[in-house]
């Protein structure tokens, strides 16, 4: 059925040929004009996320200038404070990029620890063969960049004294960690070697339970705690700086406390 | 052969490099206060209080952390250059001393009283002087309790002294409050008394006495 606004007479259509013309000048116009403003409007989106990420570019330049400034603060003698056992949290408190529930246990009989880079004894390590390495014990507190913190104690070996047993290179600038949860992570080899950087693998004289990292954890009393991944499966010695899961999003890398 | 120097530089009540340092310290107070409630949000002090998005500085826990963090420079070396301009100028002796508690009562008295006359903008009465050396001595503690909190291992002696992580954080927190709290009169009386805000942006009335000081010489 025709639409009842329709004329029921047509004008002719030779008016129309006789505009044309003009109707497509119009057009023309109209392109011009709409491209335009088209083209401000982008240069205008353009513009604004440029000034965004400029400005996200500039606070991580200074982000960077603050690792150096941190590295700078950092004493590799000096101890954090420690704390009496009867101040330890049991269990920890867990925390991740996900929920609890998501959690994916790692079956500690076939895991296995994979070193990469500037290591001379690339052979992967067992969970065995970790726990005949000097182990040490430490009740420190640990600091989230959230404000929350608790006291724990962690059991393992320093990671100082793994990196001599593969007779890794010490000058190297950085120490990198992949894990079973998808975290890389990343540290200054100056911390690498602090005394109370541990390759956890107990918490409060326990085997790691599974949300905390089992079979194999860092944990350092100089960092806050996005900087302790945990599920460990992999460990790379390396001069070109590696990032990490959360430092990607624009956290501070060196991440000192 | 000694000139007047008081003809060739008239001292004004806020020289240009205060006025400078003044509104640097502004946009410092601006992005600490709002990066800092961003960061307070991801476990707050006080259960219940939030600060809106809308007040925040950084969409996100991340970026009022690295705004935090940028700003800290700005407000440490300009309140620092402040400082010791004050100190070595004379300024800081000149604005905010002596004070004394009888002015202090009575400025009281006459704010409660509606008399909030300010015809001489170089002379501060006794309840302002006590409102900057508040807030210069709670800007020097938010710079110290914020060191104590960025580096709580390596400066551990400064946190255990003043009792332990968490309080170093309150009085973070606290700090800023009086901050906040100053800063809300001080705007809400720059804006009954315009007069005071126009002079912080163009110098404002000329003050008597040497432009120079003695030792240089002086007719």
């Amino acid at each position: 059925m025709k639409s009842p606004f329709r004329p029921t007479k047509l004008p002719d259509p030779r008016i129309l040929d006789d505009h044309r013309p003009l109707i497509r000048s119009l057009e023309r116009r109209g392109l011009i004009r709409g491209g335009l403003s088209l083209g401000a409007l982008t240069m205008l989106t353009g513009c604004d996320v440029d000034s965004s990420a400029s400005i996200d570019k500039g606070l991580r330049l200074i982000s960077a200038w603050n690792d150096r400034v941190q590295g700078a603060l950092f004493d590799p003698t000096k101890l954090a404070p420690t704390y009496p056992a009867s101040m330890v949290l049991k269990p920890p408190k867990f925390n991740a990029y996900y929920d609890i529930t998501e959690l994916k246990p790692v079956d500690g009989q076939n895991w296995r620890l994979e070193l990469a880079g500037r290591i001379n004894d690339k052979r992967p390590w067992t969970a065995e063969r970790l726990a005949t390495l000097p182990q040490v014990d430490m009740i420190i507190r640990h600091i989230c960049v959230e404000g929350w913190d608790y006291i724990g104690e962690w059991s393992g070996p320093t990671l100082r004294s793994f990196l001599e047993r593969v007779g890794a290179d010490l000058k190297a600038k950085y120490v990198a960690f992949k894990t079973a949860d998808d975290y890389p992570s990343s540290i200054d080899m100056a911390t690498a070697l602090h005394p109370q950087t541990l390759l956890a693998t107990k918490y409060a004289g326990e085997t790691l339970a599974d949300p905390f990292g089992y079979p194999l954890r860092l944990r350092m009393a100089t960092k806050l705690g996005y900087k302790n991944p945990k599920w460990i499966t992999a460990i790379e010695v390396t001069n070109k700086y590696p990032g990490g899961y959360w430092e990607n999003l624009g956290e501070n890398w060196f991440g000192g406390i | 052969m000694s000139i007047d120097r008081t003809e060739i530089a008239p001292r004004r009540l806020h020289p240009l490099s205060v006025r400078v340092m003044h509104w640097t310290n502004a946009a410092a107070m601006f992005i600490m206060i709002t990066s800092g409630w961003g960061i307070y949000d991801d476990y707050v002090i006080i259960p219940g209080l939030h600060f809106a998005q809308a007040v925040r500085l950084g969409s996100w826990a991340v970026p009022s952390l690295l705004w935090h963090f940028a700003g800290m420079w700005l407000l440490a070396v300009n309140g620092l250059a402040y400082l010791l301009y004050g100190v070595f100028t004379g300024r800081l002796r000149e604005r905010m001393l002596p004070i004394r508690w009888r002015d202090v009562l009575q400025t009281v008295r006459d704010t409660l009283h509606l008399r909030i006359e300010h015809d001489d903008l170089t002379v501060y009465n006794a309840v302002q002087k006590l409102l900057y050396i508040v807030v210069i001595v709670a800007g020097i503690s938010q710079v110290v309790t914020g060191l104590l909190i960025w580096k709580p291992v390596q400066f551990s002696t400064g946190v255990a002294l003043l009792g332990g992580f968490q309080a170093v954080r309150l009085e973070h927190f606290l700090g800023m409050t009086v901050i906040v709290g100053f800063v809300v009169v001080h705007v809400a009386l720059s804006i009954l008394v315009p007069r005071t805000l126009w002079a912080m942006l163009s110098g404002g009335p000329r003050l008597p006495g040497p432009a120079v000081r003695p030792s240089e010489g002086q007719t």
